[in-house]
């Protein structure tokens, strides 16, 4: 079985500064992690390869620095690591992302199975996996947290919906979208390291993509950024008090008796605590 | 034709019910539509068209109700195909969905199809100067959002998440209803339905009024978290991290990518406070927040801000209120 999983490395969200004066993002010295979905996308696909045989392919797009990113995916576990590299990729939305990785996945002749995260850290569209599928004809499903291949030529998914679970099946090739948290990722394999830290990254640029020049980047791109405000936060009161712990509690259990949570006694009397009505 | 100016909303169902946030779009887009002096269409698609004339109540002009019994199922395939059908026939200017997993299944599929625009999870709908909706997407941690646009092509899809507008109250009923009876069969489906397992009431924070929700700093013991909720008879949120690392499933993620609650009090422990997360608990009444780490964003969002470990904080809260 052939798998492609769509790997995307984020910056760590808490390290991303604002400049406010020019309304712009300073990500220089930011250290960026892979997108933590993507993983559990990889997982799934290393553990479908050890049941039932083939090859995982891990496809990025981004700059080059995104290399030792793909190191990492290879030294998880993944055969092979292709990186869509491309200064005419940049800028690109949801519209053009999909378009670019699903010429990626054309590119590597196809694929049974493409495998991603169900949504970014960053960017957090949750919208890019479906595009794929779109862009590629392929069936999908979404929120997917196991997935079987019961028989050649068909998949079988577990969504996770709001109300319930739903399993469905589907024919390959096929789009998945993993959810974060669904599995256990694998830890590196250290007897790895070597071979990952050697392997040869492909790298593809536009032209040898071959890709529709007006699909791609900024040109391929729909939407627009029309404006940049701070978050108009709520007036809170924003006291801070530091206390030990039974002097906090009894801080905390106080403002929420002032609040009206009627059914809060003090500590020394009052009933069972009930729900609100 | 409709209008050119036309905005649509998906109102998707389960059953016979419309999904809330459906109805809170439908409410909001009511005034999207007014500024942009366009009429307002309802589509929806389902097994039975009993419940299509309610969407009237909520504010639409016209009511679209694809009806098939096969229906009775959300399907990627099907319902894009039937969208885009009356997608290409309307060509409205705006297509809004709820963000609920379907919604999104169906948003980024159809935004394909269509070759146009989609921006998602969207906390504000604005029209500006230009007669353009712009839709305000929360950015990184330092308190920016983005006011995104899809000037060229049509329709703009957009998502936003449950709970970000108010639920209207239902008017009387009006608009007309026009039924679509596409006469399908299983060919039209990409997938097969093997089971469904209903997870009886599901967690429903936009509804909840009190909230305690975990971060990073719990360590994962969501027990703790439990017990806290329960003793203040509320329901347990989480931050990405907590998801994200499977201390607790997605259906409790507070903030951009999750739900945007509206508690009067929310008791947030070990949250860092990144914007993603803080736009999920602005509208609650009372933020009271417990963080070891005096310089945490989050005690920017919060009333009460206390600076300590929250286990034994938490131990010795819940051994108060509930023991008594």
């Amino acid at each position: 079985m052939r798998i492609i999983v769509c790997l995307k490395v984020v910056p760590r969200p808490e390290e991303v500064r604002v400049d406010l004066e020019k309304k712009v993002l300073e990500r220089s010295g930011v250290r960026s992690v892979i997108n933590p979905s993507d993983l559990n996308a990889l997982e799934t696909a290393l553990a479908l390869r050890d049941l039932h045989g083939g090859r995982v392919t891990v496809l990025s797009m981004g700059p080059p620095n995104f290399e030792p990113y793909l190191r990492v995916a290879l030294a998880v576990g993944a055969d092979e690591a292709v990186l869509l590299s491309d200064r005419s990729f940049g800028g690109a939305d949801t519209l053009a992302t999909s378009y670019t990785l699903a010429e990626g996945v054309r590119s590597l002749g196809g694929a049974d199975m493409v495998v991603c995260g169900d949504e970014s850290s960053d960017g957090g569209t949750s919208q890019v996996p479906q595009g794929v599928a779109e862009w590629l004809g392929y069936a999908q499903a979404t929120y997917v947290d196991r997935l079987e291949v019961p028989s050649s030529g068909t998949l079988r998914a577990r969504r996770v919906l709001e109300d319930g679970t739903e399993t469905v099946d589907l024919p390959l090739p096929a789009v998945v979208s993993v959810l974060g948290g669904a599995n256990d990722v694998r830890f590196i394999d250290y007897s790895r390291w070597s071979m990952a830290e050697l392997a040869t990254i492909r790298v593809i640029d536009a032209a040898t993509l071959g890709a529709d020049p007006n699909a791609i980047g900024l040109k391929g791109s729909p939407t627009v950024v029309a404006g940049l405000r701070e978050v108009r936060k709520p007036g809170r009161r924003r006291e801070v008090v530091t206390l030990p712990p039974d002097a906090a509690a009894e801080r905390v259990a106080e403002e929420l008796r002032r609040l009206g949570l009627s059914h809060l006694e003090g500590p020394t009397g009052g009933g069972p605590a009930r729900r609100p009505s | 034709m409709s209008g050119s100016e036309s905005v649509w909303v998906y109102a998707e169902r389960r059953g016979n019910l419309f999904r809330p946030v459906s109805l809170e779009i439908l409410g909001k887009a009511r005034a999207v539509a007014d500024s942009l002096g366009g009429e307002l269409v309802a589509i929806t698609a389902g097994a039975g068209d009993a419940p299509a004339r309610e969407l009237g109540r909520y504010g639409a002009d016209r009511v679209i109700a694809i009806e098939d019994p096969l229906l009775r199922r959300y399907d990627t395939l099907a319902y894009t195909r039937l969208l885009e059908t009356e997608m290409r026939s309307g060509n409205p200017s705006v297509l809004l969905l709820g963000a609920t997993r379907d919604g999104q299944d169906l948003a980024g599929r159809l935004a394909v199809r269509l070759r146009t625009g989609l921006t998602a999870h969207v906390t504000a709908l604005e029209v500006d100067g230009e007669h353009r909706l712009v839709g305000w997407v929360p950015g990184f941690g330092g308190g920016i959002e983005a006011g995104i646009v899809c000037p060229e092509r049509r329709p703009a899809i957009v998502t936003v998440r449950p709970g970000v507008f108010p639920l209207p109250e239902p008017g009387a009923a009006r608009g007309d209803v026009r039924v679509v009876r596409p006469a399908l069969d299983e060919t039209a489906f990409g997938t097969h339905r093997v089971e469904f397992e209903p997870k009886g009431f599901g967690v429903d924070l936009t509804r909840s009024e009190v909230l305690v929700v975990g971060g990073r700093g719990t360590g994962g013991d969501f027990a703790r978290v439990q017990r806290l909720a329960h003793c203040l008879g509320g329901e347990v949120g989480a931050t990405r991290v907590a998801t994200d690392a499977g201390w607790i499933e997605r259906e409790h993620l507070v903030g951009q990518t999750g739900v945007v609650t509206h508690p009067k009090v929310v008791v947030v422990l070990g949250a860092s406070g990144a914007v993603q997360f803080t736009v999920g608990i602005e509208k609650a009444g009372f933020v009271i927040a417990v963080n070891r780490d005096p310089d945490a964003p989050i005690f920017e969002s919060a009333d009460l801000g206390i600076v300590g470990d929250l286990g034994p904080i938490v131990d010795r809260l819940v051994k108060d209120l509930g023991e008594a």
